[in-house]
């Protein structure tokens, strides 16, 4: 098969405690193209946040491979950024700091001081978070947090950008504020992205493709949707849109009727 | 977005106003002197009850001590004895007869000395013992045994080593101040959450910008708790070493004292040392909170 801009192939995840092996992943490829914005859904547990640590590097897979962009990647790196779940700000540094962390290292002799500078406010503007720059994480609500992670991942100029949840912890509006910046910042930089998620609507309303894992012990990919909606896309219009509430019940129908999630299971 | 910026602006302007009448109802159209008024409380509030509690105390010492044939002087007393020690603390004389200032002076510097050795080496034992798994096997039981020794027990071999008394001194508060400071640095070190370990993989942190930017900061409130142990720890067996090792410093002049039957000038001398330990344990706590701030509260 000609291989995608990012692409997994046979990633089996077996994790190994107190003897007893548990498989989690088996045999999960997947090809993810470049621009292309992809969902991961799948009921708690279904190891769809180990899929997402395995591109990340962050955990090594029993046996398979991820190939970026043609080269074969086994540990993490600024080219595939992470915004992770629970924003992971260093609390002692300023919203501006915690990104230059981040700038001068990627760009260490490639960008000179005031470039460095003036791409960290760059990427304070695109989350629209620059007039905070000088307070310190735990100053700003969490949905700024999250933007700051954001404009942290977007800084490291990734190649691919790993979403774990971002908007998981956030209350409902300020989700919605959050998912219309992400679309716009897709819009506007055409990152490859890939968001896990077990908000449906999240995923229909964000994504190109949804991959529907199956419940673990052994999850696999059970089912790819493709969103054949025009971009941009707005909610609202979105809401008694026929192609939409197609895919919204497909996704459900896959979740709630073939693999309803089976507490017992666990 | 906007109309949240509008609400908050609002409330901040209808807060003084409720201030004003809360606290200055005679002067409801200055704010500005509801501001004193409401300082001068707080400092009341503060000031006021230790000081009253003091002055009962000192007023039950002198009772209780009043008699004379009393075994313990009262205040007025140790006022009456001491006072030539007291208003001459920059006092200068021969050997040991020199003012308070340079007696604590002495001790403070051995101390400093001491304590800044324990802080280094036990922050970089510290850091072995929390980032290696095997370092930590081999090393803990033998901290959780030594720790346990009292500060005087060292002092004999202490001496036996250095074969003079300032070094021996030295040695017993860098061996007194040493193991908090180690225990509290590995339990920081162990304590740094797996968010800002993925977050220094993704970035390819070296070892060294791992140390500086992640490590030291997660686990400086750590730190501090194990510094401030070690400095209260540390005033506490200088006292007791000078005792035995003579020459200036305040625990000689105890000792001193004792033996001179000047038992005023002891009292007066504790209220110097729990003065001065006080304010090492506000300083280092001050040091702290300048380091960590927004660190404990993630």
């Amino acid at each position: 098969m000609a291989q995608s801009y990012l692409s997994l192939e046979f990633i089996d995840k077996t994790f190994e405690r107190n003897g007893t092996k548990s498989e989690v992943l088996k045999q999960v490829s997947l090809g993810v193209d470049k621009g292309e914005f992809v969902s991961i859904i799948g009921h708690s547990g279904c190891g769809k946040s180990t899929v997402l640590n395995i591109i990340a590097g962050l955990i090594d897979a029993t046996s398979g491979a991820v190939f970026l962009d043609g080269k074969h990647v086994d540990a993490p790196g600024p080219e595939r950024a992470v915004v992770f779940q629970n924003h992971s700000l260093l609390p002692w540094l300023s919203v501006y700091e915690n990104i230059n962390l981040a700038v001068s290292k990627v760009f260490r002799g490639k960008k000179t001081k005031s470039e460095q500078h003036d791409w960290v406010m760059h990427n304070l503007d695109l989350v629209q978070m620059a007039h905070a720059k000088d307070k310190r994480p735990a100053e700003i609500s969490g949905g700024m947090k999250q933007r700051v992670g954001i404009a942290r991942a977007l800084a490291m100029e990734p190649k691919v950008l790993l979403l774990d949840e971002p908007f998981g912890a956030l209350d409902a509006l300020t989700r919605a504020h959050l998912q219309d910046a992400v679309m716009e910042i897709h819009a506007r930089l055409g990152n490859t992205m890939i968001m896990i998620t077990h908000d449906v609507d999240e995923a229909v309303l964000l994504s190109d493709r949804i991959v529907m894992m199956t419940n673990g012990p052994a999850a696999k990919i059970g089912e790819v949707l493709e969103v054949p909606i025009a971009r941009p896309r707005n909610r609202i219009e979105l809401a008694s849109d026929r192609t939409y509430l197609k895919c919204r019940e497909a996704v459900l129908k896959f979740l709630y009727e073939r693999h309803r999630f089976v507490e017992a299971a666990e | 977005m906007s109309v949240t910026q509008l609400n908050i602006k609002e409330s901040k302007q209808v807060s003084p106003k409720a201030q004003v009448v809360a606290f200055s109802p005679a002067k409801p159209t200055r704010p500005i002197g509801s501001m004193v008024v409401e300082k001068a409380r707080r400092l009341n509030a503060t000031i006021l009850p230790p000081l009253l509690t003091l002055a009962l105390l000192v007023l039950a010492w002198e009772i209780l001590c009043s008699s004379p044939t009393s075994s313990l002087p009262s205040p007025s007393r140790v006022l009456s004895e001491s006072w030539e020690l007291i208003i001459h603390p920059f006092h200068v004389g021969q050997g040991v007869d020199q003012g308070m200032f340079w007696h604590i002076a002495a001790s403070l510097q051995r101390v400093a000395l001491g304590y800044a050795l324990a802080a280094i080496a036990g922050i970089a034992l510290g850091v072995l013992v929390g980032q290696s798994q095997w370092a930590m096997r081999g090393l803990d039981p033998i901290f959780q045994i030594l720790r346990t020794v009292p500060p005087l027990a060292w002092l004999p071999l202490s001496l036996a080593a250095f074969r003079d008394g300032n070094p021996s001194a030295i040695f017993v508060i860098f061996i007194t101040a040493i193991w908090p400071v180690i225990i509290n640095t590995a339990v920081g070190i162990r304590n740094i959450p797996q968010d800002y370990q993925n977050v220094a993989k993704v970035l390819r942190l070296n070892g060294f910008e791992y140390f500086a930017k992640i490590m030291l900061p997660a686990a400086a409130p750590y730190i501090f708790t194990g510094l401030r142990i070690g400095i209260g720890l540390s005033w506490l067996a200088i006292v007791a070493a000078e005792m035995l090792i003579g020459g200036v410093g305040i625990g000689f002049f105890i000792w001193d004292a004792w033996n001179s039957s000047l038992i005023s000038d002891i009292i007066v001398a504790l209220v110097y040392v729990g003065v001065v330990g006080f304010l090492l344990d506000r300083l280092i706590a001050f040091v702290g909170r300048l380091v960590t701030r927004g660190t404990a509260n993630a």
